[in-house]
């Protein structure tokens, strides 16, 4: 009996070092993905006035609508903080409401953004029009793929934490998933900022 | 019906040559009997079991050590092929489009299917031993990173006899490797087979990175850490920074081949000066990605042979560290010619120049190391000893190419090709060959044969500068590269044929080098030496002081670390009578066999195949297929387990043959 109490003692330490491993590994991990949001950067800022001819930035882009992008991905930063409140409290039902607005939020910006990609391409400004658009829709649509990446991945969680409720193990993946939620926030804010907001000025 | 078959096998299958329809007979071949043998042995359920789910970090580096001398083998004969249509004048050896193809598999399967799985091989055999580390940081990614680069590879390779291979260099420049002028599916095979090993790569460096930064046994400061360790530190953090930027090239060279994006294209707008940036910005420090730990492994061998703590321990860190930072900095020297301002042309010839000085430091520490040093001549000291001249060589012409005027003498000449196979030969392969000799008793439990690999050697450094000294002195005599043939007028009067011929010998011979290490290999797995000491070499870190080949978890318990070359300090403690404190086994923590990783590969290889043929009905299976590998592996919790003190016991006492 005596053994397996230390045993347990012995895997719970193992254990809790192995998860913060992960998270520093999370941590790299988006460091490599700004790093490759910055060559998208470099590569927009290189192309956005190859319209070769055609419309730029200042006749294509409605700024309404990426204004409510904008606004709805920081409320779900924000959200998603609240979620991590409640992770810290030990609330699960809390936790997992809360990343289920997370959730809705993150699904109304991709609505938002998959709206202004295809009335863009209905007027006939497609990927394939020039290099601009190219870099345009390369650059905004990674982040696009990254949020719905996001999105399978947090319903994913809502589901292991329904099932097993806040463990170790459990507490590392919404850490890491609420990271990469404000990661890719920042992001935008930088894709808000050079692409819209430049863009239109 | 069967005229639409006939027509898709001739555009699927590649026809028209003799030595694919060979190569289609060998794998057939081959296949048939791995096939057989694993049947026949019935040895499928063990290849599962210990190979193809494993976690194990040491078993990796076995898979990775055996796929990249595979590569080296392939590569070679890519080189050999080459030689031997240039032997000449006017050959007709090889067809001017096949040639094309030649030399761009050539160059990526050496640098990316070859030098990179050879020092992912070392890193995994040799990195967590050395930190007196159980295992990697995360052992299930690390698994996913080999099969990645396997897949990868496998994709790669296939288009030789499926659908045709990339043609347009190993960086595939665009225009060149855009649709309009690689209409075949030789380019997507060059992007997806890179991309898709990429993804492993980039993991590998975060893993490692972590790795060292919190696995080291107690007391193993980082000032106290093997040099081995700290080069690999040092590759990791550029294979961190430099990795992405290819991730993101290839994807937007897919882009334009695939939605007609235009990034590089010639009109609408695309710039392919942008990516010949790109490519370099990652391509120039790969190369160093894959020296440094190269520089890792002399500093340990030339410390072990010469029976003296290496010279200069913190210049040797801190000249790795620096070269790490600057290599970022010198990717425009791959095109001084191509129209920069002057200013800019200065900035990166001083840069390329300025990084020459940490090496040179380097250089000298070895040779520093080795004065009044007990030097013995073994296999890992011998490469060790031919890399210097060599590099040194290498080195230096590489400063004559920094050069941003002369480069224009240069530029795309035979001189650059000698210089980077010096630098790539001399300092890689010999580093990593050294590596090799170095740690396969650790490995395997065996001493490679002296004598066969004395042969070897003389065969590889021989030929080596029989095959590109010539080279040099063509690049003056006005030969480009990429030339697949010359006519005799050249060849005799401008006397370019006679150099050509000496440099083909020179490459058979590094050929016949490598049979006889082939050879060498076969020999000793039947009567190599055989280690029992765990310490064949009087070794001075950690990985010396455990069993060869090592137990699953290393070491049976964690050392604890006071000084540098931590193995050799506790030789000296024991040499004067002090004895080490009596250790308490406990269980070991360990993590599971996983298939996700092995099955995961499989689905990222369907999906790449599917879109080098623009099948989406196979690549969008695939991706989801990845996709759901990656949400079983989240909603995996059973993932490791431990290894109870008994067994532990019982591993030790056979391994030692005593008790702890």
């Amino acid at each position: 009996m005596a053994h397996a109490t230390t045993e347990h003692s012995h895997a719970h330490e193992a254990h809790e070092s192995h998860e913060s491993l992960k998270v520093l590994g999370f941590w790299i991990f988006i460091v490599t993905d700004i790093l490759i949001f910055g060559t998208l950067f470099a590569c927009y800022a290189v192309l956005h006035t190859h319209t070769n001819g055609g419309p730029g930035a200042k006749e294509l882009f409605e700024m309404p609508g990426v204004i409510a992008e904008t606004f709805i991905l920081l409320t779900s930063s924000f959200t998603s903080g609240l979620a991590m409140l409640a992770l810290h409290k030990g609330k699960v039902k809390q936790l997992i409401a809360w990343l289920a607005v997370t959730a809705v939020l993150g699904a109304a910006f991709i609505g938002l953004e998959l709206h202004e990609f295809v009335v863009l391409v209905e007027e006939g400004h497609k990927i394939s029009s020039n290099a601009f658009l190219s870099a345009f829709y390369t650059l905004v649509g990674t982040h696009g793929l990254h949020v719905m990446i996001g999105l399978v991945w947090m319903i994913a969680l809502m589901i292991q934490l329904s099932r097993r409720g806040i463990t170790e193990v459990t507490t590392r993946k919404v850490t890491n998933l609420s990271l990469y939620w404000h990661f890719l926030d920042v992001i935008w804010i930088f894709v808000f900022t050079v692409v819209y907001l430049m863009g239109v000025m | 019906m069967w005229e639409n078959i006939k027509e898709f096998a001739s555009t699927f299958f590649v026809t028209g040559d003799p030595l694919i329809y060979g190569a289609d007979v060998a794998i057939v071949l081959t296949s048939i009997a791995i096939v057989f043998v694993l049947t026949y042995f019935k040895k499928w359920t063990w290849l599962w079991r210990e190979w193809i789910t494993t976690v194990d970090h040491k078993k990796i580096g076995i898979m990775y050590l055996i796929a990249s001398l595979l590569m080296l083998f392939r590569g070679g004969v890519d080189a050999l092929l080459m030689r031997t249509q240039l032997a000449l004048p006017n050959m007709k050896f090889l067809q001017a489009d096949h040639y094309n193809a030649v030399f761009t598999t050539h160059g990526t399967i050496m640098i990316l299917f070859m030098a990179m799985p050879l020092m992912f091989a070392l890193f995994n055999l040799v990195v967590p031993l050395q930190l007196g580390a159980r295992d990697v940081a995360y052992p299930f990614l690390n698994s996913l990173s080999f099969w990645l680069f396997l897949m990868g590879a496998m994709l790669f390779n296939l288009s030789f006899v499926i659908g045709g291979s990339p043609d347009a260099g190993w960086l595939s420049y665009p225009p060149l490797s855009e649709l309009s002028h690689s209409p075949g599916v030789g380019q997507n095979f060059y992007i997806w087979g890179i991309q898709i090993s990429g993804i492993g790569s980039l993991a590998t460096g975060i893993n490692f990175l972590v790795t060292i930064l919190k696995m080291r046994a107690p007391g193993m400061k980082m000032m106290k850490m093997p040099l081995f360790s700290w080069s690999v530190l040092s590759s990791s953090i550029m294979i961190i920074f430099a990795f992405p930027i290819l991730t993101v090239t290839l994807a937007l060279l897919f882009l334009d081949r695939f939605l007609g994006a235009h990034f590089f294209t010639m009109d609408l707008g695309g710039n392919p000066m942008l990516y010949v940036n790109l490519i370099w910005m990652w391509g120039h420090p790969e190369v160093y990605i894959v020296v440094i730990p190269a520089f890792g492994i002399f500093s340990e061998v030339v410390a072990t042979f010469s029976k003296k703590k290496i010279f200069g321990y913190k210049s040797m860190v801190f000249s790795m560290m620096l070269i790490s930072i600057v290599s970022f900095f010198t990717w425009a020297h791959h095109f001084f010619t191509m129209g920069s301002s002057a200013n800019v042309n200065v900035f990166f010839a001083i840069s390329t120049m300025v990084i020459g000085i940490p090496t040179g430091v380097k250089v000298f520490n070895w040779l520093f190391t080795m004065f009044r040093g007990r030097i013995t001549i073994s296999q890992p000291m011998l490469w060790t000893l031919g890399f210097i001249p060599c590099f040194v060589v290498g080195g230096a012409t590489g400063v004559m190419l920094a050069v941003a005027p002369a480069d224009y003498q240069y530029h795309n000449s035979y001189f650059l090709i000698a210089h980077f196979h010096q630098v790539l030969i001399g300092g890689v392969v010999f580093g990593y060959l050294a590596g090799m000799y170095y740690w396969w008793p650790k490995v395997f439990g065996f001493k490679l044969d002296d004598r066969l690999g004395k042969w070897a050697f003389w065969m590889w450094n021989i030929g080596f500068y029989v095959c590109f000294m010539p080279q040099y002195a063509l690049g003056f005599m006005g030969m480009t590269r990429r030339l697949y043939t010359y006519g005799s007028d050249t060849g005799w009067d401008l006397g370019w044929a006679p150099l050509n011929l000496v440099s083909t010998v020179g490459a058979f011979l590094m050929g016949i080098g490598f049979i006889f290490q082939v050879w060498q290999i076969s020999y000793s797995i039947r009567k190599g030496e055989r280690d029992l000491t765990g310490d064949p070499w009087g070794g001075r870190t950690l990985e010396w002081s455990i069993p060869s080949p090592a137990p699953m978890y290393n070491f049976a318990v964690e050392p604890h670390v006071t000084t540098d070359d931590a193995w050799w300090k506790v030789k000296e403690d024991r040499a004067k009578g002090i004895k080490p404190a009596p250790v308490k086994l406990e269980p070991i923590h360990m993590p599971k066999n996983s298939a996700i990783p092995f099955i995961m590969s499989v689905f990222w290889f369907i999906a790449g195949f599917g879109f080098v043929f623009d099948w989406m009905w196979m690549a969008i299976p695939g991706l989801v297929g990845v996709a759901g590998c990656m949400l079983a592996r989240s909603f995996s919790y059973d993932t490791d387990y431990y290894i109870p003190v008994d067994e532990i016991e019982r591993t030790e006492a056979a391994l030692r043959g005593r008790t702890v």
